[in-house]
């Protein structure tokens, strides 16, 4: 949290750093005062009522400096609140965040409903631009959260919840789950990618498109396999006839940075591992392992799914 | 002495059966091949899957549930009532309501609209698959049968029927 | 009304013997299972709440080892969630409330003059519920069936759909064994503070660890049905179809999380009350001076009290609540530091004016200010919404949490332990090995939790069995986990230490440390009937100020367990009521109630079943006796 990269990551450093500043501080002025308190030279006024009397001031005066400290700190932590519950400017992109056992669907709306884009586990945002995310899961609590630029919002099954994020350096930025959602919470993951506003819209753009065809005869034969085993039962593929709405889709998979909800890198070493054995990796995720299919077919399907650019 | 730990041995296995979740292989009797006719070559039958082997699984037969609407057999068997396809928490069966039969359904598919899935779904699923159809109809222990589901109410939950002696009805 | 006779020599002999008789401990097995005195009892919550302990610290060091490296296989997520699980639900139901029961139990009638403490059979029967509860959490580990939801089982991962087979229903029966027996022992602690003070102890005379003891009771009473609530409805949710946390049916998710951290929230300073009373009893004594400001302590302790029961929603802020409504708990929640900060100044006065002493129990009271004002600071910055939401459900919580309970109470609790297990043995442990006892406890607790701060600083959230070796949080893990060996030879040398004390310690006497309250009065360990004759206090400090010879209240039977009934503000003798001799209907009752309860777990029917042993119990539990 102390890297931030986007307005209302900054405020909230800004916020940790005084709070925790001057927490440091009491702290250290209560040890100060217990090691006097415990080393200093005894006297026979100690018992005296003079010195209760005393001691009663002191304390007093301390109480209500901590109570002005805590006021305070109220104060300073509302008003970073109020700033920070709506995003900075209008104009804001909006993005539907659904969150299912142990994956991330982003939705970018569109008036024209076939231009609505899922990006799985990968949210791209403009830089400098506010994006309102409403955040809602499909199965059980889960949390949105990318330290770098903002605190988290749970998601909650029957309630949509609100968020926004807005990044103002373009970079990479790893988000993850933050509310124990079951076996694979430590594994769900994902990456956001703020670029310029033209990358942005290029990148949109591409996302509409259906799936390209595939170039070579490994990734055509590889889409015969994705098409004719269990692949198209659970993932879509814009453009063919794999339209299963289980998994995420995986029209443009291959453009993704990371696979498995940020848990293995975009890699041909990983997409062979990921779908021999996914349980192995991710044991209890809804991706079944498939130890049957032959090393070629293997080969083959990773190579059609990692042309899918 | 000895007595008490073997009881505790027991107890400590059907705790095992009903709460293990195998993510890597398949708990006891794995994925046999089914036979879909009691007719068989030479003098000795061969073995027949009459239970799944997620049957006494908890995990398993939550992850059918699931399964069974992710795959959209709700489409047509909507939620053990039937539709277009038969009801499935019935007591009526049409080509049998022992485990290979319902595998064999499921990966064959059946006259009159029942889809074959075999290759589109991997082995392991359609046990659980099978393993919930079968608790659909109350045919698993109370403590394995799932409760009420996350969703608006469609029937008595599946830990709430009771299993009834199966009809064979040879016909929709 | 007090008349001037002394009491013979044969006088004191008769009594002494006919109330060695009345008050005697039974023996043999039906014996044990039929104990009603509070000594016994209050020694067996003690044992047991240590064991499960241990066995909670185990579980956590098997977390640690998984977690000390990225990607470590020690332990897969499934082990791994139940074992987390079940770490974070004995510590809290089963250690550290029972923990703190105990020694309410065990001290309050010495420190009030009592004989007993009140409802006798209730406490043993608390003690079986409790006992048999924690068994049933423990073997379902052994069984794979272990809760694996979190200890604060949020729905509707923990619901019937998320969360397949017996698994979720056993944490929320342990619930419901651990809520009767707590409730059980706050019922007594609140009538015996209430209504058996010795004539004399008026209000403002009860010791400050008295009055902690009956705030935490207080707050249990109000605070516990909110979570057998919660986890009542989990419960008919998952075995008989109701719909209270389904939203699709008109239920809440969020229901589930007020009625848990309306408790929850309670449930810490429940933990943490009675450590503060533990830290004034230790901090008097070994300074040889009364703390500064008692009125001030009472007051700062009702106040924390009363104001823990506003900050619940603090644990929800990243759900979506309104803003408005966050900001009062933002504010709640930094005006308790304020009560707190009262205590910790006028204990940290105490010790300037005193003339402290360094045994055990004191070092382990620094080590507690040291410890848990860091806690309290962090927990502060927490109360922050915009801060709350980055740190929420990452390391800088657990590191926070254990800070302050750990630091805040089992600190303490282990000084209290150094100090009251004199009397509760009639031995010392040895004073030289618990000063390295403290120093390793010390630097473990703070080499495994404090890089936790920064681990959540730099993202990594809570519950989560293993990390990406790219995040870099490897080293900080590490470190951590070396903490934690550190921590685990602590908590050995600790239990080496009483257990050979216990056997071979040399002998207390009444009072080694020159304590200020009733129960230096009397041997180490006390006689069957506590006080010979029930002292009459002459002072806020009943020990110090006790005069040379010291009037006692007489004509209190000793042929039968009678004990004197006072009024609540004066402590003027109010009755007399004949306490129950043992008897094995608490212990029927708590095999029946336990075999409801797991019953219940598997079939409704278990309801109506097991209501006609249930009845036949308490029947005879009840049933009139005749009177001597």
């Amino acid at each position: 949290m102390f890297d931030p990269r986007g307005p209302a990551a900054a405020d909230i450093a800004v916020l940790g750093w005084i709070l925790i500043g001057v927490c440091l501080v009491v702290y250290a002025a209560v040890l100060g005062g217990l090691a006097w308190s415990l080393t200093r030279r005894r006297r026979e006024t100690d018992d005296s009522p003079q010195t209760a009397r005393r001691i009663t001031t002191v304390i007093t005066s301390l109480v209500v400096l901590t109570t002005v400290i805590l006021i305070a700190f109220v104060a300073v932590s509302a008003s970073a609140g109020r700033g920070l519950t709506s995003p900075t400017g209008p104009g804001a992109l909006t993005v539907d965040v659904v969150g299912y056992q142990w994956w991330w669907d982003f939705r970018y709306r569109d008036v024209t409903p076939s231009d609505v884009v899922s990006s799985p586990n990968e949210l791209h945002i403009p830089v400098g631009v506010p994006v309102v995310l409403n955040v809602q899961s499909r199965d059980v609590i889960h949390s949105f959260w990318v330290p770098n630029l903002h605190g988290k919002r749970d998601l909650i099954p029957g309630i949509v919840t609100h968020t926004w994020i807005q990044a103002d350096v373009p970079g990479v930025y790893r988000g993850q789950c933050a509310e124990f959602c079951g076996h694979q919470h430590s594994k769900m993951a994902f990456t956001v990618v703020a670029e310029s506003r033209d990358e942005f819209l290029e990148w949109i753009a591409r996302q509409r498109m259906p799936a390209s065809d595939p170039s070579d005869e490994a990734a055509r034969r590889g889409r015969g396999v994705f098409l004719s085993t269990t692949c198209a039962t659970c993932h879509t593929v814009r453009g063919t006839d794999a339209g299963s709405h289980v998994g995420p889709e995986l029209t443009h998979v291959g453009s993704r940075r990371t696979i498995a909800a940020g848990t293995l890198p975009n890699t041909r070493d990983s997409f062979l591992r990921w779908v021999r054995n996914a349980q192995a990796i991710k044991p209890g995720s809804r991706m079944p392992s498939h130890q049957h299919l032959s090393t070629a077919d293997l080969e083959a399907v990773v190579r059609y799914l990692r042309s899918l650019r | 002495m000895v007595r008490v730990l073997a009881a505790a041995l027991c107890l400590a296995c059907i705790g095992c059966e009903r709460e293990s979740r195998p993510f890597t292989s398949l708990p006891s009797a794995a994925a046999q091949k089914t036979v879909g006719t009691d007719l068989f070559a030479g003098p000795v039958a061969p073995p027949r899957a009459d239970t799944s082997p997620f049957q006494e699984n908890a995990w398993g037969v939550s992850e059918g549930k699931r399964l069974f609407s992710y795959y959209n057999c709700v489409g047509c068997h909507a939620h053990g009532g039937g539709g277009m396809g038969p009801a499935l928490m019935d007591d009526k069966w049409i080509y049998g309501r022992q485990a290979s039969n319902i595998f064999e359904t499921i990966v064959a598919g059946r006259p009159n609209g029942m889809p074959s899935f075999r290759n589109k779904i991997q082995d392991v699923q359609v046990w659980q698959l099978v393993a919930y159809v079968q608790a659909m109809s109350g045919q698993a222990s109370i403590d394995v049968l799932p409760g009420r589901s996350d969703h608006l109410r469609y029937s008595t939950p599946e830990n709430a029927r009771r299993a009834e002696p199966a009809v064979q009805t040879g016909h929709p | 009304m007090a008349t001037a006779t002394t009491i013979s020599a044969e006088q004191e002999t008769r009594i002494q013997a006919e109330l060695e008789r009345s008050w005697a401990v039974p023996r043999g097995v039906i014996g044990w299972l039929s104990v009603v005195d509070h000594r016994s009892i209050g020694r067996r919550y003690l044992v047991t709440a240590f064991v499960f302990f241990v066995l909670a610290g185990v579980l956590a060091a098997l977390m640690r080892i998984q977690l000390a490296f990225p990607e470590n296989t020690f332990l897969g997520p499934d082990l791994y969630n139940q074992i987390f699980t079940i770490h974070g639900t004995a510590m809290m139901f089963l250690f550290a409330v029972p923990v703190m029961d105990a020694m309410a139990i065990y001290l309050i009638p010495l420190m009030v003059g009592a004989r007993n403490l009140a409802f006798p059979r209730l406490n043993t029967f608390s003690y079986f519920v409790y006992l048999f509860g924690g068994v049933m959490l423990f073997v379902t580990l052994l069984l794979n069936t272990a809760p694996d939801v979190g200890w604060f089982s949020y729905v509707p991962l923990a619901g019937p759909d998320y969360s397949p087979g017996k698994r979720a229903d056993f944490w929320a029966q342990l619930i419901t064994f651990t809520e009767v027996a707590t409730l059980a022992v706050a019922v007594e602690i609140v009538a015996t503070v209430f209504k058996m003070r010795a004539p004399g102890m008026s209000l403002n005379r009860i010791p400050l660890f008295v009055w902690a003891m009956l705030v935490m009771a207080l707050m249990v009473i109000f605070a516990m049905p909110a979570v057998v609530t919660s986890s009542t409805f989990l419960l008919l949710d998952r075995l008989v179809g109701t719909h209270f946390y389904n939203p699709a049916e008109g239920g809440d998710a969020l229901l589930f999380q007020h009625l848990f951290w309306f408790f929850g929230h309670p449930e810490v300073y429940i933990i943490f009350v009675p450590a503060l009373g533990m830290v004034s009893a230790i901090i008097t004594t070994f300074t040889g001076r009364p703390v500064v400001g008692y009125t001030a302590m009472v007051l700062a302790l009702v106040a924390t009290g009363f104001v823990g029961f506003s900050l619940w929603v603090h644990h929800m802020f990243a759900t979506g609540l309104p803003q408005l409504g966050l900001t009062y708990f933002t504010a709640a929640s930094m005006i308790i530091a304020i009560p707190s900060g009262v205590q910790i100044f006028c204990w940290i006065a105490s010790l300037w004016r005193g003339r402290p002493r360094f045994h055990t129990p004191l070092l382990f009271v620094l080590g507690f200010i040291a410890i848990f004002v860091l806690g309290g600071l962090s927990g502060v910055t927490l109360a922050s919404v915009p801060f709350n939401l980055q740190v929420h459900d990452t390391y800088y919580v657990v590191a926070h949490f254990h800070y302050v309970l750990l630091g805040g109470a089992v600190f303490p609790l282990i000084g209290g332990i150094y100090y009251w297990f004199p009397k509760i043995t009639g031995r010392l442990m040895s004073d030289a090995l618990g000063k390295v006892n403290f120093w390793v406890l010390f630097v473990g607790f703070n080499t495994t939790f404090f890089p936790m701060h920064f681990l959540g600083f730099q993202g990594m959230p809570r519950r989560v069995y293993t990390y990406p070796a790219t995040m870099g949080w490897g080293t900080l893990n590490l470190i951590s986990t070396g903490g934690a060996v550190l921590l685990v030879l602590g908590g050995a040398l600790f239990l080496y230490n009483a257990v050979r004390a216990y056997f071979s310690g040399p002998p207390a006497g009444d009072d080694p440390w020159g304590g200020d309250s009733l129960e230096w009065t009397i041997p180490s360990p006390p006689p069957v009937y506590n006080f010979l004759h029930i002292p009459v206090v002459e002072g806020r400090h009943a020990a110090w100020d006790r005069s040379a010879d010291p009037p006692v209240v007489t004509g209190i039977r000793s042929d039968c367990r009678e004990v004197l009934v006072t009024d609540v503000m004066d402590a003027e003798p109010d009755n007399k009521v004949e306490f129950p001799s043992p008897t094995i209907w608490p212990f029927a009752c708590a095999v029946v109630t336990s075999l409801f309860f797991i019953g219940s777990i598997f079939t409704p029917w278990a309801v109506p079943i097991a209501a006609v042993p249930l009845a036949v119990t308490l029947i005879g539990w009840f049933w009139p006796k005749e009177h001597a």
